[in-house]
């Protein structure tokens, strides 16, 4: 061997080898990696079919693909998104493998049921995967009935099994982070002293274990419902069909914050660490998550503005859907503030965050138009809901999960990614992101109805500028991918904390030995107080 | 390539006011989006960091900057909320002259009936500056019923019949979407609102080969259905009279009172044993499989043509929608 002049260090990652070793880990940061791969799998397949509906959407008539085909597609890409990305990707990645290491825990209360959790999510997903090969479904990720029980001949059951299952994986997730924050933090690590991104991740977690059981008893109902036609949701059978969206929006709402809180608590590591402040107003920040953790179940009436759901609920919900903005509003105030007199440096997963503040800005901000009853009675159900949820989503917590996946990557690989393209990318994915969904803005305001093949041509500008920036947001998606895989081998090697973070994390070896730490640790401060890390020569 | 506009036609009352809170709602985002994007871009430049080993002093907090930037906002939101709140009241309140129709969708076209018995399929003829009142149902899944120059827009569901109305200010043709996904053929599932000039509106009106009006159409239909059999003019019958009992409030078996809408009617037409009328026996058989809903709507029409008293809709008195007669 070449290398074998240099004996490397023990860690995670050449703890042990073989396949065997992989699929049977109990380490979280290994599992953190197979949550990795199997995510990212599931992004490009669900970019792949957005590519397909933007290029379909290119001129006014269906040329592309048959109305059935483009149905499918917009399905798929939301089921493949929603379910098997936006809901792991921080929580099961990131927070998998951070989580313990941030409160300066050995690994998650339960590594089994997390390798479990793991095994539930690819079952679900191949369970999706086969049905979407098999023929495909056509619902809309939102299956609403009696479409999708009575109407719809394509693969409901087996998609609806596939995020049941699926759903397993998140409830057993949250359940691990939920025990873990509470019995396994280091000594002195109290719950003040916790990063940010733990608060949110905990927060999340309790949605995940509360709101995730509504979704399986709903898809129970569909099962049911197209099975054994019980109607439960069939007028003709005496059944009332907006009781599903109600079902499936109480879940489905606080999902939104099952996909965003743990984005902002990656936001807030960040603003932190590269303007080496401590996170204006911590504990606003902090039960700021919880609020919207606990606000995010009392509004998803929201959804059903113009379903017949009655004025007075409507006027609830309304009024309820902006208590939660405030919450999210004070963290945007706070991340800007703790820039001021900052040391601010331009890295990569900085400009994320500079990305994320700003989209989701925006993203949050119309969301105070659509909870508005009168306006959104004129929105609802076209391309300006499209745009607002695409900017919380891909905006928000894609720009998150990326700054998130740069900050950490020397943790995770113990080496640097390249900077220069790294930058490059994340403006190239800023640029297209808005080119993309800003025009759908104005689409929907004009009455562009969503989950249209075919469109009037006076929509075909926007349209068309809408489909140019998703070909520059796709650009920006392949550039990471490939430099992130190149740096595993030609990487500059990191050291154990290259940004002068303050978290356990850091403080620990890149890449981490299989057991975290090589002595617990003990915290004796508050979170992100750098006079601790500055000018401290670097350990490994 | 079409035109490229910014802002959709303003062709009913509820537009513009919908506009107005379109304006209001964008002067508040721009403001805070220039102030965010404004302090990141300052800051960013002002504070960017000088050396590697700089440290700056930790500031923690302050008390009164999060109450601010909590109640202010949330001040906003209510004016916001409010604003919102009357529009939907609005737009869920038609006025009691309100020109009445009906709409049934189904996969993938929209059929509209008006009383004179005119039928359309994917248009729409309606006389400008008068109220028109929608009274929608669905045949098989849930649509959506979408008019962007009018601000509006009403789910129709199988099973249920739901309600949506408008005032239009401009004569002109007016795209009519369905907005909520229905299957293939959903974004097929369109058609035009012709606003036309009243005089236009009549002649328009009696030109069309009507086969007479909704409601003696239904009349044809419930003899046709030997309805007529138990349900006489008068109390002979061994069902209930149906003269004069659109609007009225209606004593039932068991206890419980309910007030004879159409969706009473037609529940009564596909379910009769669901709400049997105090004194009666349940010993009427469903319709259900037998009328299209299209036919439901007649004999609602009909039976609403036999004597109601004409009361501003939404006062609490059983008066219900006026008499269809004009």
């Amino acid at each position: 061997m070449i290398t074998a002049a240099v004996q490397e260090r023990e860690h995670y990652l050449n703890a042990s080898y073989g396949i065997k070793s992989w699929l049977l880990t109990k380490d979280h940061k290994r599992i953190g990696l197979l949550y990795l791969a199997t995510i990212t799998f599931f992004f490009f397949l669900g970019g792949a079919f957005a590519t397909l509906i933007r290029v379909e959407l290119l001129t006014p008539q269906g040329d592309l693909v048959s109305s059935e085909t483009y149905n499918k597609l917009f399905t798929m890409h939301g089921v493949a998104m929603v379910f098997f990305f936006l809901i792991p990707a921080i929580p099961a990645t990131l927070g998998n493998f951070f989580l313990p290491m941030m409160i300066g825990a050995r690994d998650l209360a339960f590594p089994r049921i997390n390798l479990l959790s793991w095994y539930l999510l690819v079952l679900g997903g191949l369970l999706s995967l086969y049905a979407m090969l098999a023929g495909g479904v056509d619902t809309g990720w939102t299956f609403y009935t009696p479409y999708s029980t009575s109407y719809s001949n394509t693969w409901v059951i087996a998609t609806a099994l596939g995020i049941f299952v699926a759903g397993f994986s998140s409830i057993l997730t949250g359940l691990n982070f939920i025990v873990t924050v509470h019995r396994m933090r280091a000594p002195g690590m109290t719950w003040f002293r916790l990063p940010l991104f733990v608060w949110s991740t905990y927060a999340t977690s309790v949605i995940q274990v509360l709101g995730t059981p509504v979704l399986a008893v709903t898809i129970i109902l569909l099962f049911c419902e197209r099975v054994f036609h019980l109607g439960i949701f069939d007028p003709t059978r005496g059944g009332d069909p907006v009781l599903f969206q109600h079902l499936f929006w109480f879940y489905s709402h606080p999902a939104v914050y099952i996909m965003v809180l743990p984005a902002m608590g990656v936001i807030s590591e960040l603003v932190s660490v590269y303007s080496r402040k401590p996170v204006f107003g911590y504990h606003f920040v902090a039960f700021a998550s919880v609020a919207i953790a606990v606000l995010g179940f009392l509004v998803w009436g929201h959804h059903l503005f113009v379903s017949t759901q009655s004025l007075y609920a409507g006027l609830v919900f309304s009024f309820l859907s902006y208590f939660v903005a405030i919450p999210s509003a004070i963290k945007v105030f706070n991340w800007t503030a703790t820039l001021y007199k900052g040391s601010i440096s331009y890295a990569t997963p900085m400009l994320y965050a500079f990305g994320f503040i700003g989209l989701f800005t925006i993203g949050g901000l119309t969301g105070l138009f659509v909870a508005a009853l009168g306006f959104d009675v004129h929105v609802t159900d076209t391309y300006f809901v499209v745009a607002h949820f695409h900017y919380i989503m891909v905006g928000g917590t894609i720009m998150a999960y990326l700054g998130g996946l740069h900050y950490w990557w020397p943790k995770m690989t113990g080496r640097m990614y390249p900077e220069g393209w790294a930058k490059l990318s994340a403006l190239v994915i800023f640029l297209g992101f808005n080119l993309t969904f800003f025009p759908q803005f104005v689409l929907g305001y004009l009455g562009m109805p969503r989950r249209y093949h075919v469109y009037p041509p006076e929509f075909q500008v926007l349209h068309v500028l809408s489909t140019a920036g998703a070909s520059v947001l796709a650009v920006g998606y392949v550039i990471p991918m490939i430099y992130f895989i190149w740096s595993l081998r030609y990487g500059k090697v990191a050291g154990a904390n290259p940004w002068n973070a303050t978290g356990l994390e850091w403080q620990t070896a890149s890449p981490p030995p299989a057991h975290n730490f090589d002595q617990s640790p003990v915290v004796t401060h508050e979170a992100y107080d750098y006079s601790t890390v500055l000018g401290e020569v670097e350990v490994g | 390539m079409g035109e490229l506009r910014l802002l959709p036609e303003q062709a009913s009352t509820i537009a513009p006011e919908v506009d107005h809170l379109l304006y209001f709602l964008l002067v508040v985002s721009v403001f805070f989006t220039v102030a965010i994007f404004g302090a990141i871009f300052y800051f960013a430049v002002r504070y960017r960091r000088r050396s590697e080993q700089e440290l700056p002093n930790p500031v923690h907090g302050g008390l009164t900057l999060e109450i601010l930037w909590s109640v202010i906002p949330f001040g906003l939101t209510m004016v916001m909320f409010t604003w919102g709140a009357s529009i939907y009241f609005t737009e869920a309140r038609p006025p009691g002259d309100a020109l009445s129709l009906y709409v049934v969708g189904k996969q993938w076209m929209w059929k509209l009936e008006h009383l004179e018995g005119q039928r359309e399929i994917n248009e729409l003829h309606v006389p400008l500056g008068r109220a028109v009142k929608l009274t929608m149902t669905s045949e098989d899944v849930i649509h959506s019923f979408f008019i962007p120059a009018f601000r509006i827009k009403q789910d129709v569901l199988p099973g249920k019949y739901s309600t949506i109305w408008f005032k239009p200010t401009k004569p002109g043709r007016y795209h009519l979407f369905c907005a909520e996904y229905c299957g293939a053929r959903h974004s097929g599932m369109i058609g035009w609102i012709h606003v036309m000039e009243p005089q236009e509106y009549q002649n328009w009106l009696t030109g069309g080969a009507a086969e007479g009006t909704l409601a003696s159409s239904g009349e044809k239909l419930f003899e046709g259905l030997a309805c007529n059999n138990c349900h006489h003019a008068d109390s002979s019958g061994r069902c209930p009279t149906l003269v004069g009992l659109f609007g009225k409030t209606v004593q039932l078996a068991g206890g419980g009172m309910v007030k004879a809408d159409e969706a009473y009617i037609r529940e009564s037409i596909l379910q009769p044993q669901a709400k049997v009328v105090a004194g009666f026996q349940p010993i009427m058989p469903t319709f259900q499989g037998l009328v299209t809903e299209e036919d439901v709507l007649r004999l609602v029409e009909y039976i609403k043509s036999l004597g109601a008293k004409a009361a501003p809709e939404g006062t609490p008195t059983p008066g219900g929608v006026p008499a269809p007669k004009r």
